[in-house]
């Protein structure tokens, strides 16, 4: 089954470069994308039965391998994966259809540009899909950082999809610093071979937490490091975070959806996975520390830079800094913290998907990004301007909804283990992105809009407005409602990410 | 056996300080493939008994892909590109080569320091973490993007060695999936070049600083 | 005959000096060629020089006389200390590499006194140039001496190379061919060959070495040009004493070591034939090259 689920994808996207005819190739994209959903939630059903699923299978179709099998948390972030994947794939039928009929015309440089061809970007979202799928199943560290390293390469084509200067440098800071960050997680990765040396168990991920109490810990201690500041640059933790702000505004919105919900998110995974074997060897105060120091400071940083933005892409992509610091503050606090985090990682990946599904309808409105040239959303196009309003307060953390509940679950574990400092500088920061991000929200959804000459109305397209309704519904669904299983899987993949417990 | 091996790795150290004070573009490109193939040799050296087919394999798969397709690649780029001047450092030369000097004894240190299983084969860490820092210094301190490139594989090279320095076997398969990436970066680079000297006639990264949160003269005005 | 065995080892380097320059001259002749001079002919052109009544500019003062003297006096000190095909000599004593780098360094700075008492400003200018490279040169060479007194764990130069053996080749060949090449461009800069500097060169703009000695004449002149040989001798010495393999007889090192100075002259002089100089400011990476290579043989040698 995990072959399945690594080759739809894949020989999808070997497919979407070979096809010629548009539409046969964006009915694959979407139906690739419901074959991988299905195949998720088949393994997720595995995983939650323990696995009497596949024991029905026939040998040959169990496909058990050394390289690739699901744990609670890999499988967590699979699922955000497919989920986004399946509203990203068709809000981008529509993006395309939207851009072919009406090629980009990027009036903050007045000039029209060209497309990368379509075939390629639908191939390299294809392939980008199966790369992630491998990092989300991969059992051994080294796959982990091929496979991290394979989102990389495949996602940098997507972010130059609209062909300008501006999304050209964009495109070639996100290469050299992730490429740069993840050949440091290598190192880390030696390191971590080097600790596990004497015992033998080599960097495979199960034998690792095995054996974790035999790790040589200066050797662990080094190797953490060095994974945490590789992976951390591709999740876009501050100071690492350079490339993110450039790459989220420039590409087209859908990919920055995925990066922002999928891509970060799988480095994240990256770091877990270390995380894990480091508290195995019982040294989860240590990186625990780390993780929080970092975690509060990219929301410091997020909160800094939130006042002064004029752009609103950039603005959302600050966003996601403060949701990664989020989620490593609440890994690094672990306990109730770890379960707030997983939740985290779910209800962001889709409130900001669903915001940069709706940015997308901004900019095809207003044709600029600049929040000063946005005014009186309402008027213009009153559907996306709802969305954009309920996105904005979902992602702030406004109840009830997924985000609140694990802002609010990690700040209650900070409060409940003596963390009051950490506590009060978290909620001082939230408060400040709060009141940073509704100032801009607020002008650009109200206000007094002046047409310009020769303007058409705008015709929201019903294929991009569904996702990101549809992903604000199930996120503010995860704050009222958590079920059963969903809070099974999400508890077992908490305990399965350390954390200072 | 190991004397061979020494003098490899002070031939690599030596490339490191030539890469810092080399000002062509077409003589850094050989360079760092003379790194990296010189690195593919060490590990049929480094084993006293003879080399297994393992290591035979995979030293010729290296040697190939840095000594001859990434040269290929690169030297594409800079020819496309029309970049054939310098590398055009943003320090002088004296200073890259102090800068490696001073990498290379804090990585002596630092290799002292490390809690490291003992290599037969003298210097081989602090030689590879110098090739690292060297790499680190091209990326950030010449101007263009085919020299951030090279910067990207004397890194690699670095942590290859380093890898060898520490006995991390990975699994054959792990190891070609980490050498088809880093193929598959230099060739998605190597298109990124053409395409921004495309768009900006040159290939210089000073270009590169329109997007920024802190210059509102350029961006957002 | 043992004990007078260092005092006609140090007579033959007095002696035999000046046809180091001869074998440059005709290895460059023959590159270019030419027939060249004929070996000895710095001994004819010392010869001459001695003969002749030294001029002397009404602005000068002693310095001016005496620069050379202390020079080429201190060059002479230095040699003693010199071990010659690899054999002690007679004032060897422990850390006498230092004390051979500050003589150096004292006829270095006599040569510039001198240039300066001129109080000419193309004097001057040469003087400046000589001491911009001296100031990466020196650090080189004693990086390079210190690193070797750490492989052979000697002081004095005399034991240092005494126990150079091809053992120690053998356990720290990447060191040794460090050294050896750092030592060569010490050479080439200190005696200001190619491509540091141009021996025949008259254009200002370029002399470095010559520009400073233009004002000398007749026995001061002798000198200096005897001085510059005996320099020659001495870097030559070490690269020899450091490559080159003992224990055969005295006599059968002493006439491998001739043979192997007269080789490092001719190579001395195929550097010349085949290179160009240097552009004046790139000549100190050339001089920070050898430095690097010293100050890496040195951390080589530290993290053994």
């Amino acid at each position: 089954m995990i072959y399945a689920l690594l080759l739809v994808p894949f020989c999808a996207g070997v497919l979407a470069f070979i096809i010629r005819n548009d539409a046969a190739r964006r009915r694959l994209l979407v139906s690739a994308a419901w074959l991988h959903a299905a195949l998720t939630a088949l393994c997720a059903a595995d995983l939650l039965l323990g696995g009497s699923l596949s024991a029905a299978l026939p040998g040959w179709a169990q496909g058990v391998s050394v390289w690739f099998a699901f744990d609670p948390l890999g499988m967590v972030f699979l699922c955000i994966t497919s989920v986004l994947f399946l509203g990203a794939s068709h809000y981008a039928v529509a993006y395309l259809a939207s851009e072919k009929r009406d090629p980009g015309e990027d009036s903050d440089d007045g000039f029209i540009f060209n497309n990368a061809p379509e075939a390629v970007f639908t191939g390299c979202l294809l392939l980008f899909l199966a790369a992630m799928t491998a990092v989300t199943s991969s059992r051994h560290m080294g796959l982990l950082w091929a496979s991290v390293e394979a989102t990389t390469l495949l996602s940098a084509p997507l972010i130059y999809f609209h062909r300008t200067k501006r999304s050209l440098e964009a495109t070639w800071k996100y290469l050299l610093i992730c490429s740069v960050g993840i050949a440091l997680a290598l190192v880390g990765n030696l390191f971590l071979g080097a600790a596990a040396l004497k015992n033998g168990a080599g960097l495979d991920i199960g034998g690792l937490m095995a054996g974790a109490a035999a790790l040589d810990k200066p050797l662990l201690k080094a190797a953490f490091i060095f994974l945490f500041v590789g992976y951390g640059t591709k999740m876009g933790l501050s100071p690492f975070h350079t490339w993110l702000p450039d790459a989220h505004s420039e590409a087209p919105a859908v990919v920055s959806a995925l990066l922002s919900g999928a891509l970060l998110n799988c480095a994240f995974l990256g770091i877990l996975r270390a995380n894990a074997v480091c508290a195995g060897a019982g040294l989860a105060d240590f990186t625990g520390g780390l993780l929080v120091l970092f975690g509060l400071f990219s929301v410091l940083t997020a909160a800094l830079f939130m006042l002064g933005q004029r752009d609103y892409k950039r603005m959302l992509a600050y966003s996601s800094i403060e949701h990664m610091g989020i989620l490593a503050l609440g890994a690094g606090l672990g306990g109730g913290a770890a379960f707030g985090a997983i939740l985290g990682a779910f209800s962001h990946s889709l409130a900001k998907a669903g915001l940069f599904f709706t940015s997308g309808l901004v900019l095809a409105a207003e044709k600029t990004k600049r929040i000063a040239d946005v005014k009186g959303l309402r008027a213009r196009a009153p559907r996306t301007a709802m969305l954009w309003l309920a996105g904005f307060f979902i992602i702030t953390g406004t109840p009830p909804s997924g985000v609140f509940l694990a802002k609010f679950t990690i700040l209650r574990e900070a409060l409940l283990r003596g963390h009051y400092w950490t506590a009060a500088a978290f909620l001082v920061f939230l408060a400040i992105l709060f009141a940073g991000m509704a100032r801009f929200f607020i002008s650009m959804i109200y206000g007094t809009r002046e047409p310009r000459p020769g303007e058409k109305p705008f015709a929201e397209p019903a294929g991009m407005l569904a996702p990101a309704a549809a992903f604000f519904i199930l996120v503010v669904a995860l704050g009222l409602y958590l079920p059963a299983w969903l809070n099974s899987l999400i508890s077992s993949a908490a305990a399965g990410m350390g954390g200072a417990l | 056996m190991h004397t061979i091996a020494e003098l490899i790795i002070v031939f690599i150290i030596l490339l490191d300080l030539a890469l810092a004070v080399t000002g062509s573009l077409s003589v850094c490109i050989r360079l760092v493939a003379a790194q990296g193939v010189v690195a593919g040799l060490l590990p049929l050296l480094a084993s006293s008994e003879g080399p297994a087919s393992r290591a035979l394999v995979f030293a010729v798969v290296i040697i190939l892909l840095k000594g001859a397709i990434f040269p290929w690649l690169l030297m594409r780029a800079r020819d496309k590109s029309g970049a054939h001047k310098d590398v055009e450092p943003l320090i002088t030369y004296p200073a890259s080569i102090m800068l490696c000097l001073g990498a290379f004894i804090a990585s002596s240190w630092l290799g002292s320091r490390l809690p490291l299983p003992k290599t037969e084969v003298a210097w081989i860490v602090p030689a590879s973490l110098a090739t690292i820092f060297t790499g680190f210094m091209l990326i950030t301190t010449r101007s263009k993007a085919i020299t951030q490139v090279l910067g990207y594989l004397v890194i690699e090279n670095g942590i290859y060695i380093f890898g060898l320095a520490l006995f991390v076997e990975q699994p054959m398969m792990v190891e070609l999936a980490i050498l088809l990436d880093v193929f598959v970066a230099v060739f998605v680079m190597g298109i990124a070049i053409f395409h921004i000297s495309r768009e900006f006639d040159h290939i210089d990264t000073a270009e590169l600083s329109e997007l920024s949160d802190w210059r509102r003269g350029e961006y957002g005005k | 005959m043992e004990i007078i065995k260092p005092f006609i080892q140090f007579l033959a380097v007095m002696f035999l000096s000046p046809l180091l320059l001869g074998v440059i001259n005709r290895v460059k002749a023959l590159f270019a060629g030419r027939r060249g001079q004929p070996l000895c002919q710095l001994y004819w052109d010392l010869y001459k020089l001695f003969m002749k009544t030294p001029v002397y500019s009404r602005t000068t003062t002693w310095v001016f006389k005496g620069g050379p003297v202390i020079a080429v006096s201190a060059v002479v000190a230095a040699l003693a200390v010199l071990p010659f095909a690899g054999r002690q000599s007679f004032l060897a004593f422990e850390g006498d590499f230092i004390f051979l780098i500050y003589l150096l360094g004292l006829a270095r700075f006599f040569t510039v006194l001198a240039a300066l008492d001129t109080g000419s400003a193309f004097e001057g200018m040469g003087a400046s140039r000589e001491m911009q490279f001296a100031v990466f040169a020196e650090p080189a060479f004693f990086l390079g001496l210190a690193a070797l007194s750490r492989v052979t764990g000697q002081t004095s130069l005399a034991g240092m190379f005494g126990t150079l053996t091809s053992a120690t080749w053998a356990a720290a060949a990447p060191v040794l061919i460090l050294l050896t090449a750092s030592f060569f461009m010490v050479l080439l800069a200190e005696n200001s060959r190619v491509p540091a500097d141009d021996p025949n060169t008259h254009l200002e703009l370029t002399m470095i070495h010559e520009v400073m000695v233009l004002d000398h004449s007749g026995p001061e002149l002798a000198y200096i040009l005897y001085g510059a040989s005996l320099k020659l001798w001495l870097f030559g010495a070490l690269i020899a004493c450091m490559v080159l393999p003992r224990g055969g007889s005295w006599a059968a090192d002493t006439a491998v070591f001739l043979l192997f100075m007269v080789a490092v002259a001719a190579a001395v002089g195929v550097v010349e034939s085949v290179m160009a100089r240097l552009r004046m400011i790139k000549v100190p990476y050339m001089l920070i090259t050898a430095f690097a290579f010293s100050a890496l043989a040195l951390i080589f040698q530290m993290g053994r």
